[in-house]
């Protein structure tokens, strides 16, 4: 994997120096290379709505009000060991962030970590001038082992998932989610089962029956096998990466945002427009930028706008926030972005707050201009991204055109999957330019035509 | 008697039981009847305006009940109503 921890384009700033307090003793300072002593961070659950606390365990509902339960960190214990030298000498995967996250046991041997996360941030002068940005960067997560941000999530829910003694594992996935899932698990030796749409594209099919796992094709859309899972998850005991896992699951997205504030120097960026799905990683990336403003390790005290991204065929998210509601109402999805594609979006409601709360906006687009995103996208910058990278970057160019994002910002457009999973999305679009026998008369000749 | 589908979170109102059948032509009815007879589901259920809570999913049919007509969706006999607790845990 390639990356690019401080890009050297001239607009990058130079990191500055790190904190002057003195660190607490880092054990990982005589660990072996890759290596980042870790200790127990995380003290229970704890509802988002009541407040009320729960034992560390797969759970993911309050006892009391149903409302969501997230991790609940040892504040001390995290405030007493992160800091920008340990984050450096830290492995390059996410796991270098590792006092930023759920912590269940104090083994780095335990982690499964096939090395997702730290990927590029790139910057992307022709796409910008293209769109008449000053500044704009691609966080490239096309990057990740399997080929989307969601390895960032299964490294973090599985890993957690083997300090608590569960031995099955197991999501509800629109594609990418069931291929990370698969290849940690294999890499784990745990068996998966994971669950799906039963008409995504072939490479996510493949890319999830390939490692080995139990692929169940649900003959229905992604809310029903979410809603499937959730069921099943209260049967069987096992672990539901983004069901009853969710707590630590969740917490593997704000990687992104530690990364893009590490990758500029510690500072933030204006505005980052990503993908919303279930608006699960758009909310995280917010939450990073605090959890480092917090913690003091950031050079600037303003946290970035942040704007979603959604498809037409499936923008429940979108709609609420041209209603100025934070009610989202589900919506039966038919579009392209297959991954984007979930019409009930579990962290909607959040999503919305965040982009109201930082001068945002949430926009949607045809399925004609994701694929005009894709090919812009890779003309202008080498990336080829899957759909749901098309629908940030056709959002991206609404956006501009309305003055949502400024021309004058520092902007991140986070790029959450590969292209190779979606080329169905491009059949007619992209192929053959030239045809030609072997023939080099005819070659040149064709040219000339 | 239609059956419903109790999520762990709400079986101590049902004495650790998964299911439970009860009564009732439509949605609303099936909640008041699911009080009457294991009370504390109404509260748990329903907001104070008596809506479905925020993060409660009701499923009759397998079909999301706000796809239907919400707490006046209809309910026969043999029908399943599911109680799922909705996922999530972002967070802003």
């Amino acid at each position: 994997m390639t990356s690019s921890p401080t890009p050297t384009a001239t607009t990058t700033p130079t990191a500055p120096a790190p904190p002057t307090a003195p660190a607490p003793p880092a054990p990982g300072a005589t660990a072996p290379p890759g290596r980042h002593d870790l200790v127990v961070n995380v003290t229970g659950l704890r509802c988002r709505e009541c407040g009320r606390t729960e034992d560390l365990g797969a759970s993911h509902v309050c006892g009391w009000c149903f409302g969501p339960l997230e991790v609940a960190y040892d504040e001390e214990v995290v405030a007493a060991r992160v800091s920008r030298d340990r984050i450096a000498s830290g492995p390059s995967t996410l796991w270098r962030y590792g006092d930023l996250l759920p912590v269940l046991r104090d083994e780095p041997d335990d982690r499964i970590d096939l090395g997702a996360g730290f990927t590029p941030l790139r910057p992307a002068p022709r796409l910008a001038a293209h769109l008449g940005l000053r500044e704009l960067w691609l966080k490239d997560d096309t990057r990740n082992p399997s080929g989307s941000f969601k390895d960032r999530v299964v490294t973090v829910a599985l890993s957690a998932a083997r300090a608590l003694g569960i031995d099955t594992i197991a999501c509800a996935s629109t594609g990418n989610l069931a291929n990370a899932v698969a290849a940690h698990a294999a890499a784990a030796g745990m068996p998966a089962y994971v669950f799906i749409p039963h008409d995504l594209e072939r490479g996510k099919v493949v890319g999830s029956a390939v490692y080995g796992a139990n692929v169940v094709a649900v003959d229905g859309t992604y809310d029903d096998v979410n809603r499937l899972c959730a069921e099943v998850a209260d049967r069987r005991g096992w672990g539901f990466v983004n069901v009853n896992l969710r707590a630590f699951y969740a917490e593997g997205s704000k990687t992104i945002g530690f990364e893009i504030a590490e990758q500029l120097g510690w500072q933030l960026p204006d505005h980052v427009v990503g993908p919303l799905a279930s608006g699960a990683m758009f909310t995280k990336i917010h939450r990073a930028f605090g959890d480092l403003q917090r913690h003091g390790l950031l050079d600037t005290a303003e946290l970035p706008r942040m704007s979603g991204a959604q498809a037409t065929g499936c923008s429940p998210i979108a709609e609420a926030f041209e209603r100025g509601s934070l009610d989202v109402r589900p919506q039966r999805p038919d579009t392209i972005a297959r991954s984007l594609a979930i019409g009930d979006p579990a962290d909607g409601y959040y999503a919305l707050q965040v982009a109201e709360q930082t001068g945002g906006a949430i926009g949607h687009v045809a399925d004609a201009e994701v694929v005009a995103g894709i090919r812009l996208l890779a003309r202008t910058e080498g990336l080829f991204a899957e759909t749901a990278g098309g629908v940030t970057v056709a959002n991206l160019v609404r956006f501009v055109e309305q003055g949502v994002v400024g021309r004058d910002e520092r902007v991140v457009a986070v790029v959450s999957g590969n292209g190779y999973k979606t080329v169905e999305a491009l059949d007619g679009t992209a192929g053959p330019t030239h045809r030609t026998t072997p023939s080099l008369t005819d070659f040149l000749g064709m040219l000339h035509d | 008697m239609p059956t419903v589908r109790v999520p762990t979170p709400l079986r101590k109102l049902t004495d650790g039981r998964p299911e439970v059948t009860v009564d009732g032509a439509d949605l609303r009815e099936v909640v008041t009847n699911l009080e009457a007879a294991h009370p504390g589901f109404g509260e748990r259920l329903l907001d104070q305006d008596g809506r479905l809570r925020r993060f409660v999913n009701v499923f009759v049919r397998d079909e999301d009940v706000r796809f239907q007509a919400g707490l006046d969706t209809a309910i026969d006999e043999d029908d399943t109503v599911s109680i799922v607790p909705a996922v999530a845990g972002g967070a802003a």
